[in-house]
């Protein structure tokens, strides 16, 4: 571990949790400043609306108190209104401008406008010991004989108010996005720590490292998920390298050895130059069989790996594993009478499989090599395919020999292992490695068991659909087979 | 025998031009398919010795092209793809034999050999003689000195191709091959053992013997006298 987590600020940035949070942020930002606007119409402008109303009924009011009472009349109400209240503002004046009564002392700078529109302006009024500048609102109206008369309302308590709300609802604005942003930054960082865990255990298992894993923690999130997965699947990729890595080993192991040999004998000749031209002729020859005992060595190697990369999967054709039985049987029965073993074959009807025939042939060879190898003298070994009735068919050798282990049953299938009691009989150790993989590239199970005594081995094949085995056989085998059936065999 | 070898690899190349003409023959050596075509369409060649892989023009799409101008030479592959995919697709382009290496130079003539009887002698025969020892592919039976020989049916399938090779080396993979058609090499000695049982019936009882071990190399089947 290289201390914690350690993300530069600009880093953040870049990250897709951050982009994340912040674009979180900011639609959250959107609709608080959405309902704060709202309040804030709702509050602040309706009392700016509501002095307007105010204003706008008392223009009608005393526009029809003129009417009724004139000029004087007018001028009495203005001043008693002027005396009484301080929230009212008011100036009446003469067609010249000149002020007749009111509590407003000047007219405001841009009274032309306030014509049309209720005006904001400032006006001076006699406080305590000083005379104060206060806001007020107001709308001019003309009136019949151009007297002039402009109504307002003071406005420092509404304004003050107003203030008040917009302060407050700017900071619960900046408090919400600050709030916002730290918890994005908070949250992303959180994500972002432990994704940045994840990529440094990966990093760390690609310089070399297999047995690191990205630590769980335990509370089952979709973070912890992909952790459990990704672990797995390093489970499962150690486990497949230490496999190729035994199987270098052992290749390299057994390639070694016969090329030792093989360089053994060469320097042998080289060095004995005072041998026979037999001895050397001799030794160039078991030279020329070690090598080409590798080379049968590297061609089963690279055949197993076709099989099992599939190579051949598109070759497949019907295949009748009697004749594969009778052919095989057929090609080692002399060398079963040289070793007194009896070689017995059991295909009384065509077994029709999918497969390369050549490999199964390959496969079978081996299985029938292997067995003779361990039968002793007055052993028995007998061959069979079969498709019984309701079952998958199968292709078997059973011997009289020493048999497998039951422990060493799935071991004997991998690549170069040679059990104890074979040490001494020739072998590369490929046979049944060979027999597995053509097994698995047909999707056809190898079972090996007791035959008490021995070993019997077993591939079981995939069921055909009937059809297909119906019609096969005539057109897959021509007159190859003109030989009759089972061979006698002592 | 004029024999045309074309193989890019100068050292493999140069091994066999050698070995060749050591045994005997006459060899032209081209380095790639389109020389190898030029010459296979001027020389007279008995057999070609053709590798797999070439630069500029590959073997199989040489033969292909040998083949489609109506030059008829036997064909014999060489590759390093040992597969018997590879091996189906060199007979179809029109290859007459495929050897996979590395092989035994003694397997290369005894095939060489093979190829080029053959091309020989195609008329259709139903009996064959080897010294005194007559097979008969019709009835199939087999007599020797007019004494009849009883044989297996696998033995009889196996004397009628050493008796249609008859005078020639014949190798185990051959063998295999031919007559049970099975494309690998048995690591036990299969082809011996049927070879000492076959010889047990054709020359046990008589003077001469027919069958002859060639030592290092395979079998042959001939008449000394």
């Amino acid at each position: 571990m290289r201390g914690t987590a350690y993300v530069p600020f600009l880093e953040l940035f870049r990250t897709a949790t951050f982009r994340l949070a912040f674009t979180y942020v900011c639609l959250f930002a959107a609709s608080v400043i959405l309902l704060l606007g709202f309040i804030y119409w709702r509050t602040a402008g309706f009392m700016l609306r509501q002095s307007d109303e105010t204003i706008r009924a008392e223009v009608v009011g005393l526009a029809e108190q003129y009417k009724r009472r004139g000029i004087e009349g007018l001028r009495q109400i203005v001043l008693e209104r002027s005396l009484r209240t301080t929230t009212s503002l008011y100036l009446l004046a003469a067609a010249d401008g000149t002020p007749i009564a009111g509590n407003v002392g000047a007219w405001p700078a841009d009274v032309a406008r306030a014509m049309q529109n209720v005006i904001n302006f400032t006006y001076k009024r006699q406080a305590e010991d000083a005379k104060e500048t206060r806001p007020g609102r107001a709308v001019l109206i003309v009136l019949p004989n151009n007297y002039q008369l402009l109504v307002g309302r003071d406005m420092k308590q509404v304004n003050e108010a107003e203030g008040t709300i917009r302060n407050t609802l700017l900071y619960a604005l900046g408090l919400t996005a600050l709030f916002g942003v730290i918890g994005g930054a908070y949250i992303s960082r959180n994500v972002m720590r432990r994704l940045e865990l994840i990529n440094r255990t990966s990093q760390e298992i690609m310089s070399g490292d297999l047995t690191r894993r990205i630590p769980v923690r335990g509370n089952r999130d979709e973070l912890d998920h992909l952790a459990g997965n990704l672990n797995a699947m390093l489970d499962q990729i150690e486990r497949l390298m230490m496999g190729m890595r035994e199987v270098a080993d052992n290749i390299a192991h057994d390639l070694r050895t016969p090329l030792n040999r093989l360089r053994n004998k060469l320097e042998g000749v080289l060095i004995g130059g005072t041998a026979s031209r037999e001895e050397t002729i001799g030794a160039l020859e078991g030279a020329i069989g070690e090598a080409d005992g590798l080379i049968a060595t590297f061609n089963s190697l690279l055949l197993i790996a076709e099989a099992e990369t599939g190579a051949h999967r598109d070759t497949l054709e019907t295949v009748d594993l009697r004749d594969v039985a009778r052919d095989i049987t057929d090609l080692y029965e002399p060398v079963a009478e040289e070793r007194g073993v009896k070689l017995k074959i059991s295909a009384p009807a065509s077994v029709i499989v999918r497969g390369n025939r050549s490999l199964l042939a390959r496969a079978a060879a081996n299985l029938v090599e292997n067995a003779l190898k361990f039968t002793p003298e007055g052993g028995e070994v007998s061959v069979t395919a079969a498709s019984p009735r309701d079952e998958a068919p199968y292709f078997s050798v059973c011997d009289t020999g020493p048999g497998i282990p039951e422990e060493d049953r799935e071991r004997v299938l991998d690549r170069f292992v040679r059990l104890e009691r074979s040490r001494n009989t020739p072998g590369s150790g490929l046979g049944l490695s060979l027999v597995a993989a053509v097994a698995r590239m047909h999707d056809a199970k190898i079972k090996l068991d007791d035959n008490r005594p021995g070993l019997a081995a077993k591939l079981i094949f995939p069921r055909l659909i009937e059809t297909s085995a119906v019609a096969a056989p005539a057109i897959t085998q021509p007159q190859r087979h003109a030989l009759p059936g089972p061979v006698a065999i002592q | 025998m004029r024999i045309l070898v074309v193989e890019d690899d100068r050292e493999a190349a140069s091994y066999l031009t050698r070995g060749l003409k050591e045994s005997g023959h006459i060899v032209d050596h081209a380095p790639d398919g389109q020389d190898g075509l030029h010459l296979a369409m001027g020389g007279n060649y008995d057999v070609a010795v053709v590798d797999r892989m070439m630069p500029r023009m590959d073997g199989l799409t040489m033969v292909r092209r040998m083949r489609d101008e109506g030059n008829r030479t036997p064909v014999l592959f060489l590759s390093a793809l040992g597969e018997v995919d590879d091996k189906v697709k060199g007979l179809r382009a029109g290859g007459d034999d495929y050897l996979a290496k590395p092989f035994a130079f003694t397997e290369l003539l005894a095939r060489i050999d093979a190829l080029v009887r053959r091309n020989g002698q195609e008329t259709v025969t139903t009996k064959l003689q080897v010294g005194d020892l007559e097979l008969d592919l019709l009835s199939r039976t087999a007599t020797r000195n007019g004494a009849k020989i009883d044989l297996q049916p696998r033995e009889f399938l196996l004397l009628e191709y050493l008796m249609k090779h008859a005078g020639q080396v014949v190798t185990r993979t051959m063998l295999l091959e031919n007559v049970w058609e099975y494309h690998f090499d048995p690591q036990t000695n299969v082809i011996d053992v049927h070879m000492s049982r076959l010889r047990a019936k054709l020359d046990k009882n008589f003077g001469e013997p027919l069958l002859h071990t060639i030592r290092g190399a395979g079998y042959s089947l001939r008449a000394v006298s």
